[in-house]
């Protein structure tokens, strides 16, 4: 009788050094080659990566990395911990990113991050564009406007996950298979108590790009930036505004899809993905 | 016109209770919730009273001095792409509609926020009728 199905991702910890605070933070990997380094979305953590370690066409030519960001999945916050409010700002999200990189001992990596994994991204293209080989935002805009108020999402009369679940429910496109729009959700269910919230400070009040983009020099560093149709927090007009600002940005929308492409319809995705990839695979030789 | 709430689309807000009530995970899904709301089609107001996720009356109005807890508004055409199997991005959603002002969420938003996922369901539930 054969053995179980033994997926090839495999997870560790890492000790990082991040602004000056040291940090258990957790990462998943699967594959050789060029390394790539995913960012997940606010209030959630790595595994929505969980399809693309699992792609041997994607595998073959990349190291695909995911860490959970400290505070998320399983990357533990610092000690006391118990007396902060958690806010993600510009600062502490990019020094984590290139913590990890350096942690790691990556070489020249590409970046590629979902909605605030997105807009860190055009930080990460318009600060330290020479660290990285390509760049990828999905869902990723400059600025966007708010459509609800985030002190719904930690109260103590509200459920935190399942509040935070469904207000994201609305973002996954109606194309996308229950199995995978449901396993979407679950991970905002898991997210600990105004992790998602405190994530939303730095889209909202921190990372207000629209005055760094335009200096973005996209030969330096390839920019890739692909948008669902159905993603009204981040929508197609945010990111086509964004790209339009930025000499050389390449833009995709992709239909079918919503906010969260990896995780709630991988197989659509994947039809955007690999020329991208592709791409990149051709930059590098 | 696009805009009125014709006869089929009103047929469809009515069953709205059969459907939900027929369907046990969506039931269980809002069984913490027992409120009055008002789903108002156009200028067509109904009164939903759930209890503990069961809809037990679902009564078209204006009822002269009836209270509800929060009340969630769009016009005629906003629900019938809403309620089409594969609605058009902006339509899918009830916080899409209300960010591109199709809709409005107004009243006391707490049963609502803690029930959102039921409610979403309750909302989304004469999609299947098209399928």
């Amino acid at each position: 009788m054969p053995g179980a199905h033994i997926e090839p991702v495999i997870g560790r910890y890492v000790h990082l050094d991040i602004a000056g605070v040291s940090h258990r933070v957790y990462f998943e990997e699967a594959g050789s080659g060029i390394p790539l380094v995913c960012l997940h979305t606010a209030g959630a953590d790595g595994r929505q990566y969980r399809h693309l370690m699992s792609d041997d066409a994607i595998t073959g030519h990349f190291r695909v990395l995911a860490f959970d960001l400290p505070w998320h999945g399983k990357s533990n916050p610092p000690p006391g911990w118990q007396d902060h409010e958690y806010r993600l700002t510009t600062r502490t999200y990019a020094d984590a990113i290139l913590a990890f990189c350096e942690g790691l001992e990556l070489d020249r990596p590409v970046v590629m991050g979902c909605s605030i994994g997105g807009r860190i991204v055009l930080h990460l293209a318009a600060a330290h564009a020479d660290r990285f080989r390509a760049l990828i935002g999905l869902e990723a805009a400059d600025f966007q406007t708010p459509w609800y108020d985030t002190t719904w999402l930690h109260r103590t009369d509200v459920h935190g996950g399942e509040v935070c679940a469904a207000l994201v429910s609305g973002l996954i496109a109606p194309h996308s298979p229950a199995e995978s729009r449901w396993e979407t959700l679950w991970m905002y269910m898991l997210s600990g108590p105004g992790i998602f919230r405190g994530d939303l400070h730095f889209y909202r009040v921190d990372g207000d790009l629209r005055a760094t983009t335009p200096g973005i020099d996209t030969s330096v560093c390839p920019l890739f930036l692909l948008t669902g149709e159905y993603d009204f927090s981040c929508e197609p007009e945010d990111t086509l505004r964004t790209a339009k600002r930025i000499a050389g940005a390449e833009v995709t929308i992709m239909e079918r899809l919503g906010h969260f492409p990896m995780s709630e319809n991988p197989e659509q995705f994947r039809r955007y993905i690999m020329p991208v990839l592709e791409r990149i695979r051709g930059l590098a030789r | 016109m696009d805009g009125v709430a014709d006869t089929a689309l009103l047929e469809a807000a009515e069953r709205i209770p059969d459907l939900v009530n027929a369907c046990a995970p969506v039931v269980r899904r809002g069984r913490w919730l027992t409120a009055e709301f008002l789903l108002e089609i156009g200028d067509v107001p109904y009164h939903v009273s759930v209890e503990s996720g069961r809809i037990r009356a679902f009564e078209r109005g204006p009822l002269l001095m009836r209270s509800w807890t929060f009340a969630i508004h769009a016009d005629a055409e906003g629900w019938r792409e809403h309620w089409r199997p594969l609605p058009r991005p902006g339509f899918h959603d009830i916080f899409a509609m209300a960010k591109c002002g199709l809709a409005r969420i107004q009243g006391d938003l707490r049963p609502l926020m803690a029930n959102l996922l039921y409610v979403k369901d309750v909302l989304a539930a004469p999609r299947c009728l098209a399928q």
